[in-house]
């Protein structure tokens, strides 16, 4: 058993829903209680999709148990073909159905339903979403994917895999990168799961190459085509600029073509951003970086080549990718966290205390309420995160995107002076944080219209004391220190508190004066 | 119905006659563990630890949706897969987790030890569990245990089995006074509103349950008598009357109408002058009108259709139809009581189509062909039911905000009025 508070990613059959619902004319049959139907709401509420998931449950209850769950399955599989009329079905147990053992595959097989069944294995109790996502997908293409004959043509064909429903900003990076592709000179055989039908899967051998956008959900099936069908795979991840003009290059030793016009894309303002002078106090930022792997390898890239950060500290939930992460934290002469426990994450942030989070949902939390700046990078991202503008994370208006999202969050350059040379004006309410973002900045509950607060309005007991309040437990600060403290800028002050109660308790001070502060100053000073 | 019965309904079709459309298919609704997210809230001194899957602490993070706190007042165990090899393991397991809780969290007065529908299908038996616990780390504390699981509860049923585990820790009254318990979950804000009628009315003896803490629990025996905050309470119910305690029937306390009711049920019992009853309620009464008139003029003559979820859904119809004259035309309930909710769905006109369980494709379609002007119904059906043009609200929504009272009543009418209003107002 393991203690778990907040999740970074659910069972496997959720990754599994990602498959079905980003594809068409399929429909997921799941033996599951009915509990289970709240993933529903992830789809049409953090991602507002317009329609419900393509997934029927059985919703068994206790009193089925050991009568008649296996012949509630078959009902409901029947009933749902006739109903949805999908191209293939693909059936599966969630938890508890996994240890009642009722066999969904086999049970599927006896109806004799005249369309392709694909059984779905996910161990409910091994393995997590993304692994689910990645084994569906992987399924789907065994069953259609099958070998055909060439069509000719011109120009080089590829096929684009990876992009799920749910995904961090899958939507844009596909419009991206196919417009990249296009203008390299390739064009798009097959893009799968997102918006692929099971004929579609079909097709997929009549293509010279994979484009892996998503190794986490796609890795598995691209290493599959390349062996079945010859297909190599293009592997870098187009996210940030050196690595798009890497992909690009990728793309052309394998097929020969000329990488000019796609290298000169006019879009490209985010180099000239990080170079103008005006992003002189990026230099040096301290930045931790946590989120899916993939994601977390990429944007430590951005970090340290693109805006000039330094990077503290970066690790991922996802334990499949833990080389690869391992690997990037070597490069950028950190400590790779390869962990799950969002705990051991927070921890880790309060050690660093960084000046810049580049996270999930959850490090946004631990950055609000740190007091810490914050960019959502990776999934799981909540409804906020999925905007209605344009916003790709790959390719050249990704490496935009990125810029501005980054720096937003941090106060600008100019601002920074003017709150160091006003902060003793009385008129200059510097509680009130950098005036270009709205309020605190950030999170919005994930179906409430409310911001956070929502909570504290439901009219419940007042919110528990923050977990900081208790690192403080035996330390006063004299009212001198205080005020001292509070001609700190607000944005450093509470990094300032913490280390100077680090360092007292570390030196056995239990009475913080104005001296302890300047002491821990310069024992932290870097 | 002899002469002498006063009840002024005879119009209306009681629901002992009333034919009501029972389901068995796919049932869209959340488990009991959901309620983890308003009774840890509630019980501030409780820690609720779920025995369960990975699905199950998706489930509580996915419906809880905002994470204020680092560290909830809630966990799971997630069981895994050499877990599931033995029992004799998942003890040991449990109570390691349980160790590394309780040195994290010293402030714990009570945990509950909530069963899923993993824990449940392998038969781990968490009252046994419970009972070593409690062995092991009481007197200091409690630990109680409860099922949550989807295969046993449906969403609000999970507050029933955790209130009525509770009562187990709840001393017996010794007093030959009466006394009255109010009893399920309520904000802080809307137990002190009644509190301090109750005070006016000079109710001596007034507690709620579950309390704020461990450690102001109510004794309850012969002499109690009690009123149900929520309809959903049938178990804990059976439970408080098998310690003799009286069960108040009334409407529940919903808008003005029902909030009356209720108020004077309790006032009855003890004998309150009527005089100095209408006295006390008479100000918040009235405030509680004036303010659903201003959304009487929105909602008058509009069609409702209500999904199963909380099992709320006949005293909110009732609420609607009677004191916003809305047209209700489905109210869906994954489970109808009808002792406890028999008052509430004789208001009902005869017209009103009363479902018990869900088929949920089926129900979508009489949804889709009856086009109601406001449908109540899950997160999982909300957006999709926009997009094809009706307007909706989320249930979820009527289960965590404080509607209870005369001084909710307004928020509870704009609940239902939001969604209309925004509908008219958008060109987009
Ligand atoms: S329905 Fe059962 S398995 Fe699913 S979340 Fe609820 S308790 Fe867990
Ligand atoms: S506040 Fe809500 S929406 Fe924002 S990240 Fe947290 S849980 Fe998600």
């Amino acid at each position: 058993m393991k203690l778990s508070v907040w999740t970074y990613e659910g069972p496997p059959h959720v990754g599994a829903m990602r498959v079905a619902t980003a594809m068409r004319d399929v429909h997921y049959l799941l033996h599951a209680p009915q509990g289970d139907t709240y993933a529903d709401l992830l789809f049409t509420m953090i991602e507002r999709r317009n329609a419900r998931p393509p997934v029927t449950y059985t919703t068994f209850q206790a009193r089925d148990l050991g009568t008649d769950t296996a012949d509630l399955f078959k009902e409901a599989a029947t009933a749902a073909y006739e109903r949805f009329q999908p191209q293939a079905m693909l059936v599966g147990a969630s938890c508890t159905a996994e240890l009642i053992q009722d066999d969904p595959g086999g049970l599927a097989k006896t109806l004799g339903l005249p369309i392709p069944v694909v059984p779905l294995e996910l161990p409910s109790y091994q393995k997590k979403e993304h692994w689910g996502a990645a084994e569906t997908f992987f399924q789907l293409v065994r069953t259609f994917a099958a070998r055909v004959e060439r069509t000719p043509a011109a120009r080089p064909r590829c096929n684009i895999l990876g992009p799920v429903a749910l995904g961090f900003r899958h939507r844009d990076d596909l419009i991206e990168i196919t417009r990249l592709l296009e203008t390299i000179g390739v064009d798009v055989n097959v893009t799968a799961p997102l918006g692929a039908s099971p004929a579609d899967l079909t097709r997929l051998g009549d293509a010279d190459f994979n484009v892996v956008l998503y190794p986490e959900i796609a890795g598995v099936t691209a290493a599959w085509l390349e062996k079945a069908f010859g297909q190599p795979s293009v592997k870098t991840v187009p996210i940030g600029t050196g690595a798009t003009r890497d992909f690009i290059a990728e793309i052309c030793a394998l097929t020969g073509l000329d990488p000019a016009a796609a290298l000169a894309a006019s879009h490209q303002h985010q180099p000239w951003w990080s170079r103008s002078v005006d992003s002189n106090y990026l230099t040096g930022k301290r930045v931790f970086i946590f989120g899916d792997g993939t994601h977390v390898v990429c944007a430590a890239r951005v970090a340290a080549e693109e805006m000039g950060f330094e990077v503290v500290g970066l690790g991922c939930y996802n334990r499949e990718f833990a080389r690869e992460v391992r690997a990037a934290a070597e490069r950028h002469g950190c400590e790779a966290l390869i962990t799950d426990d969002y705990l051991e994450v927070e921890q880790r942030i309060t050690e660093l205390q960084p000046e810049l989070i580049l996270g999930t949902q959850m490090e946004r939390h631990i950055a609000k309420r740190q007091n810490i700046a914050c960019a959502v990078i990776s999934a799981p991202a909540h409804v906020q995160d999925f905007p209605a503008r344009y916003s790709p994370q790959m390719g050249f208006e990704g490496a935009n995107v990125l810029f501005d999202t980054w720096v937003h969050p941090l106060v600008m350059g100019l601002e920074e002076h003017l709150l160091a040379m006003f902060r003793d004006d009385f008129e200059f309410n510097d509680t009130a944080g950098p005036s270009h973002l709205g309020q605190a900045g950030g999170g919005r509950p994930a179906h409430s219209p409310e911001p956070e607060l929502a909570a504290d309005s439901l009219g419940f007991a007042p919110a528990e004391p923050a977990a900081d309040s208790r690192v403080a437990a035996g330390l006063s600060w004299t009212p001198e220190a205080e005020k001292e403290l509070i001609k700190i800028p607000f944005f450093v002050r509470g990094k300032a508190r913490r280390n100077t109660e680090v360092y007292a308790r570390q030196s056995g001070v239990s009475r913080i004066e104005i001296e302890t502060i300047y002491d821990a100053r310069s024992h932290f000073a870097r | 119905m002899t002469v002498l019965d006063l009840t002024p309904r005879t119009a209306i079709q009681p629901a002992a006659r009333r034919t009501v459309l029972r389901e068995r298919g796919q049932r869209e609704v959340f488990c009991g563990l959901t309620g983890i997210v308003w009774l840890h809230r509630k019980i501030q001194d409780a820690f609720f630890l779920v025995v369960g899957s990975r699905t199950c602490a998706h489930l509580i993070q996915s419906a809880a949706g905002v994470m204020v706190f680092a560290e909830p007042r809630f966990a799971t165990a997630i069981m895994e897969e050499r877990d599931l090899a033995g029992m004799a393991d998942a003890n040991e397991e449990l109570d390691r987790v349980v160790s590394e809780l309780l040195a994290r969290r010293p402030d714990i007065r009570v945990l509950f030890l909530v069963g899923s529908c993993p824990s449940e299908v392998i038969k781990l038996d968490l009252s046994r569990a419970a009972q070593r616990l409690s062995g092991r780390y009481g007197p200091n504390l409690r630990v109680v245990n409860y099922s949550g699981s989807g295969i046993e509860t449906t969403f609000t049923q999970g507050e029933d089995a955790c209130l009525a585990a509770l009562l187990d820790e709840v001393p017996v009254d010794p007093s030959t006074e009466a006394s009255l318990v109010v009893v399920g979950t309520l904000p802080d804000i809307v137990e002190d509103q009644f509190q301090r009628l109750f005070d006016a009315m000079g109710l001596p003896r007034v507690a709620f349950f579950p309390p704020r803490r461990s450690t102001q629990m109510p004794a309850i025996g012969p002499n109690t008598r009690f009123l149900l905050a929520q309809p959903f309470l049938g178990e804990t119910t059976q439970k408080l009357e098998g310690r003799g305690a009286q069960r108040l029937a009334a409407l529940f306390p919903f808008g003005a109408n029902g909030t009356t009711a209720w108020l004077r049920a309790a006032a009855e019992a003890f004998g309150v002058d009527m005089a100095r009853f209408e006295a006390v309620i008479a100000p918040a009464r009235d405030r509680a009108r004036r303010s659903l008139e201003r959304h009487r003029g929105k909602l008058a003559g509009k069609s409702i259709f209500f999904f199963p979820d909380s099992q709320l859904e006949p005293s909110l119809a009732r609420f609607v139809a009677e004191e916003l004259d809305m047209r209700v035309l489905e109210v869906g309930t994954p489970y109808l009581n009808r002792t406890l909710v028999g008052c509430e769905t004789d208001r009902l006109s005869a017209d009103v189509v009363l479902s018990e369980g869900q088929d949920v494709d089926r129900q979508l379609d009489r949804c889709r062909a009856a086009r109601p002007d406001l449908t109540v119904c899950g997160l999982g059906l909300a957006n999709p039911l926009e997009a094809e043009g009706l307007a909706t609200k989320w249930s979820i929504e009527l289960v965590f905000s404080p509607i209870h009272g005369f001084d909710q009543a307004g928020d509870l009418a704009g609940l239902f009025a939001r969604p209309i209003t925004r509908h008219d107002l958008l060109r987009v």
